[in-house]
This record gives C-alpha cells, structure tokens and sequence, in this order.
C-alpha cells in the first residue's frame, strides 16, 4: 500500500443492517436465491416431498429442475415466493431469509418477482390488456405509467394486435404469451416458471421457448422454471438440475450452453438436432428413467 | 369399414360431437307454446272441458281489456301489477344488496360462514307459508311484512348463489394473485368477485323466480290490491277467467325480467362457460 493511500482519511461506511432490518428487507432486485437444507413434508404424509435440498442460484442465471412428477419440483419453486411454507431448511434471497416476513414484506417479495403458471392462471373475466395491467394495479402504479409498460409488454410478447381480446378468444400459445407480459408488469429481478410449455402444442413451445431466451436475453434476469421435458430443459437452462421423487432430491446437475448457441446462431432446429445435445437429453433421459428401466429389465443368467 | 349409406343425414351437433344437447332451441320453443295455446282453443271451443274449469282464450283477453279498463277487485290491472312489482322488487333489490355481500362474506370468512350458516340452511326448506303467520303476529298487515316475506324467500338463494361462486374459484387463480403481490382484499376484489360473477347472476334469477312464486302468499293477508290478491280473490267467485289472466300477466312479469338478466348477463360477463 503506497503512502498516500495509507494516509488518506478512511472513507465513513454506513453502519450494517440490524438483524432485524436485514431479516425484513424485501428487496431482491439483486436475485440470488440460496436454499439451505430445505425440506418440506405435507401435512398427513410421511413422505417428505423435498429433503435437504442445497443450492445457489446465480444472477442472470436460467436455471432448470427437470423430474419425474412428485419430484418436488413446484414445491421447491413455490417455496422462492412463499406460495409453500418450507417445513425445514430456510430460503435467502439476495442473503435475505424470507421465513419472518410478515403479509406486507410478503406482498413486496412477490411484488419483485414474476410468476408463470402451467394452465396460464389468466383472469377469465378480464381482457388481455387489463390481465397485463393488473400486477401494476394491485401496485398502485398511476395510469399513464401502467398505460406504457402494458403497451411496451405486450409489443414484446406480440400481442399489440389483441389488446381487446378477452382470454377465451386466445390460442394457448397467446394465453402463454399473456401470461409471460403480465409476469414481466412489474420488471421483476427473477421470473419463476411452473412447467411454462406443458399445455402448449410442440410447435408453440418451441416459439415460447425462443421468445423466452430473447427476453433473458434483454432482460438479464434470474429465469427459474421446472419443466417434463428434457429437451426444453437443455434447450432453455444454463444449469439444470435432476430430482429424484419420494423425497424429493438433487441427483445430478448439468450445465448445457445451448441457450447461448441458440442466441448466437438462432437455430432452434439445428441446435437440437446436434449430436452433443442428443447426448445430453439421452443421458438425462437415462438419469430420470433409469431406475424404472432396470426395474423392467429382465434378468440375465 | 362400413360404407355410408345414401341418404343419411350427416351427424348434428351434440350427437357424436359437440357438448350434448348444442344447438339453437328458439323455434322449439316457439313452436311449443303455439301448440299449446292452439291446445287451449281447441279444447275449449270443443266443449271438452267447462268454462268453470278451463274459459277460452277469447274470455280471458275479453277480461283482461276490462281488467284494465274498468278495473277488478276494486282497482285496475294496472293497479295491481304496480302494487305487486313494488313488492316484488323491493324485496329483491334488498336482497341484492344484502345476501351477494353476505354470500360473498360467508365465501371468503369462517366466521361469517359459521355465524350465517346454521340460520340460512334451517330457514331456506321452510315454505313462505310456514313463516308467515309468525311474519304477522310480529310486524302486523301492513306492506312491510309483505315485502319482508319475499325478501326472506329470496335472501337464501341468493347468497347461497354468491357463496358457491366465491367457492368455485381455482386455488391456482388465487395463487396466480398472491404470487402478483395482490393483498387480500385486491384478490377478493380482482379475483374472487369477478371469478364468482357467474354464479352470483345464476342467484339473481332463482331469486326473482322465487320472489314471484312467493307473491301470492305474500298478498294473502290483508292485501287489497296486488296481483296475487287479485287472483286469490277471484278465486273465492270461481273467476277462473280472471285466475287464468292473473297467473299469465304474472308469468309473463317474471319471464320478461329473467329475459332481461339473461340480456344483461351477456354483457357483464361474456366469458361464462368459457373458462
């Protein structure tokens, strides 16, 4: 260290949070959610679904859960925004545990953090534009602000067109899109994503696939989503982790890198279609149904 | 495979594909109520049945212009029609403002489930006329209890209406909600009142239906204008004209308003049944 440095006035730093203040900061605008010894077990099950689950989740990461079902996995996911109460192990978010927020932190938590739902969870009773519009409603954000980002969603999701539309005249592909814009309202730090495609025909999949890597893209935000389809896993996750069911485990974790090729090249087809990512499915595919396989397999003398 | 035989009609809607029973029934029902009615003229004009029991069509109409002109029972058909619609949506306007909140309280809190509950469900089987001497004895003759009564018919399906539709919302809806950051109140508000919109006008109509059926009790005690009076009293003189052109304008009161909620349901909320 030169003199100079050595002699300066050391620059004041504000006092740390308390406990309690760090305990009760919503804020996750810098995501980074971190799972400690999680578990979870439902009331009358001896089971647990999830058990001593660990794990770090990175800015700007697209992280993937892919499991047969009763893996925990949308229990894992609901877990980041409380719509399920872990019974063991603590959730942080951006080093925050989220255990003892009250109603208020909670409604703030949930406010930062978009959610897309499997059956799209759209308001039958409200038009696109309104299903958009209300995140920032229940936000009490003014009207010419709500009118700008609902304009500029829905042009990114290419909906402009549809704004008048009730949901029943929607596609399911449209009704996914919607619900991509309406999780996207409040610029959310991270977006959760509960089996996105499983409603959706393989064609549309594959378009919301790519329309959601463009928006990480622009967006840079945590994506987390659990899926049943190993492809879509692959495709989509820049880390992508395996569970077991009964209790829900981490089994194996993988990092693929075709988003970025995808994002480089914008060949969907292609990127599939290679040998290294039929390797990769069939390794995965192998992981997930291996016990079952060798349960069927016949023994040999 | 089989060869289609010529001259079969290809498959209709609702038979091998389509919800069952799709397709427009309109000209069915049209078509039904001329054969009753031509039914009714020819019976009568038969001499089938005595005009004691069954007057024509042309005596009821000939009563019914003199119902409106010279008036029965002491007043005009038009009289009447207005005492009883007052009754009538008196009573269902206070149900529309007090058993949908309450429907939608006992949906949404244990408590006001628990405290409205045990009354509703005892009270809702009884009979109008079970309760109507108590009705009396309590608050006398005058055009309240009237009212009360029918408000009392229509309270309970009303809310009971509005409850289930609270009730019939998806937790996955309301999840979709909370996980926007929606308060309790805004999901009770943006969620849950609209979701149960459908159920709640479904109320609506049984309400105003029972509200009609109610009127007559309603108007048997110290009533002197009304068309359940009217009917009533005519009844004792075996008017059976005046009965018969009591129970249509009364039919048709209540037809005209359920077409009218129907109308407006199609408005206010389009995507019933299309969830």
């Amino acid at each position: 260290m030169g003199q100079a440095s050595a002699l300066r006035a050391p620059t004041p730093q504000p006092l740390p949070p308390t406990v309690k203040e760090q305990a009760l900061r919503p804020e996750v605008n810098d995501a980074h959610v971190r799972f400690i010894g999680l578990g979870k077990t439902y009331p009358g099950q001896t089971q647990p679904a999830l058990q001593g689950i660990d794990l770090n989740i990175r800015h700007g990461e697209i992280f993937g859960i892919i499991g047969r079902s009763g893996a925990g996995k949308s229990s894992l996911l609901r877990t980041i925004n409380r719509l399920e109460q872990p019974s063991q192990g603590r959730v942080l978010i951006d080093q925050v545990d989220i255990a003892p927020f009250d109603e208020d932190h909670l409604v703030a938590l949930r406010r930062r953090i978009g959610m897309i739902f499997q059956h799209f969870n759209l308001m039958s009773a409200k038009t696109v534009w309104q299903n958009v519009e209300l995140p920032l409603k229940v936000a009490g954000v003014a009207k010419a602000e709500r009118q700008r980002k609902v304009r500029e969603l829905l042009e990114l999701v290419g909906l402009q067109d549809f704004h008048r539309h009730m949901i029943y005249q929607l596609s399911g592909g449209m009704q996914q899109r919607v619900g991509i814009a309406r999780a996207l309202t409040c610029d959310p730090a991270m977006l959760l994503m509960d089996e996105p495609m499983a409603a959706l025909d393989a064609l549309t999949r594959e378009t919301i696939q790519e329309l959601l890597l463009d928006i990480w893209r622009q967006t840079n935000k945590m994506f987390f989503f659990i899926t049943h389809s190993v492809e879509e896993a692959l495709f989509l996750g820049s880390r992508l982790i395996v569970m077991s069911p009964r209790p829900g485990r981490i089994t194996h974790t993988f990092t693929p890198d075709f988003n970025r090729r995808y994002l480089e090249t914008r060949d969907g087809r292609r990127i599939k279609s290679s040998p290294d990512f039929i390797a990769m499915r069939e390794q995965v595919l192998g992981i997930i149904y291996g016990d079952e396989l060798a349960a069927h397999e016949p023994a040999h003398a | 495979m089989p060869k289609p035989r010529g001259g079969h009609k290809p498959a209709a809607p609702g038979k091998v594909y389509g919800a069952p029973g799709a397709g427009y029934s309109g000209h069915i029902s049209l078509i039904t109520s001329i054969a009753l009615i031509a039914l009714w003229f020819l019976v009568t004009s038969a001499g089938w049945v005595k005009p004691l029991f069954l007057p024509s069509p042309f005596a009821v109409y000939d009563k019914f212009v003199s119902a409106m002109t010279d008036g029965v029972a002491n007043s005009t058909l038009a009289e009447h029609a207005m005492a009883s619609l007052t009754r009538v949506f008196s009573a269902f306007l206070l149900a529309c403002v007090t058993a949908v909140p309450v429907g939608i309280l006992m949906g949404v809190n244990r408590y006001a489930r628990g405290i409205f509950d045990p009354p509703i469900e005892f009270y809702r089987p009884l009979p109008p006329l079970a309760y109507l001497p108590l009705i009396i004895i309590w608050f006398g003759i005058g055009e309240f209890p009237k009212i009360l009564l029918i408000y009392l018919a229509i309270f309970a399906p009303m809310a009971i209406a509005a409850r289930a539709g609270v009730r019939s919302v998806s937790i996955e809806q309301i999840h979709a909600a909370y996980a926007m950051g929606g308060t309790r109140m805004q999901i009770v508000w943006h969620v849950i009142l609209k979701a149960a919109m459908p159920e709640i006008f479904t109320g609506l109509r049984i309400g105003i239906g029972v509200g009609w059926t109610t009127l007559v009790a309603a108007e048997m005690v110290a009533a002197d204008r009304g068309l359940g009076f009217m009917v009533l009293n005519a009844a004792q003189f075996l008017a059976s004209d005046i009965v018969i052109m009591g129970i249509i304008v009364i039919g048709v009161f209540a037809f005209a308003f359920d077409l009218l909620v129907r109308y407006v349901e199609k408005f206010a909320i389009p995507w019933k049944g299309r969830i």
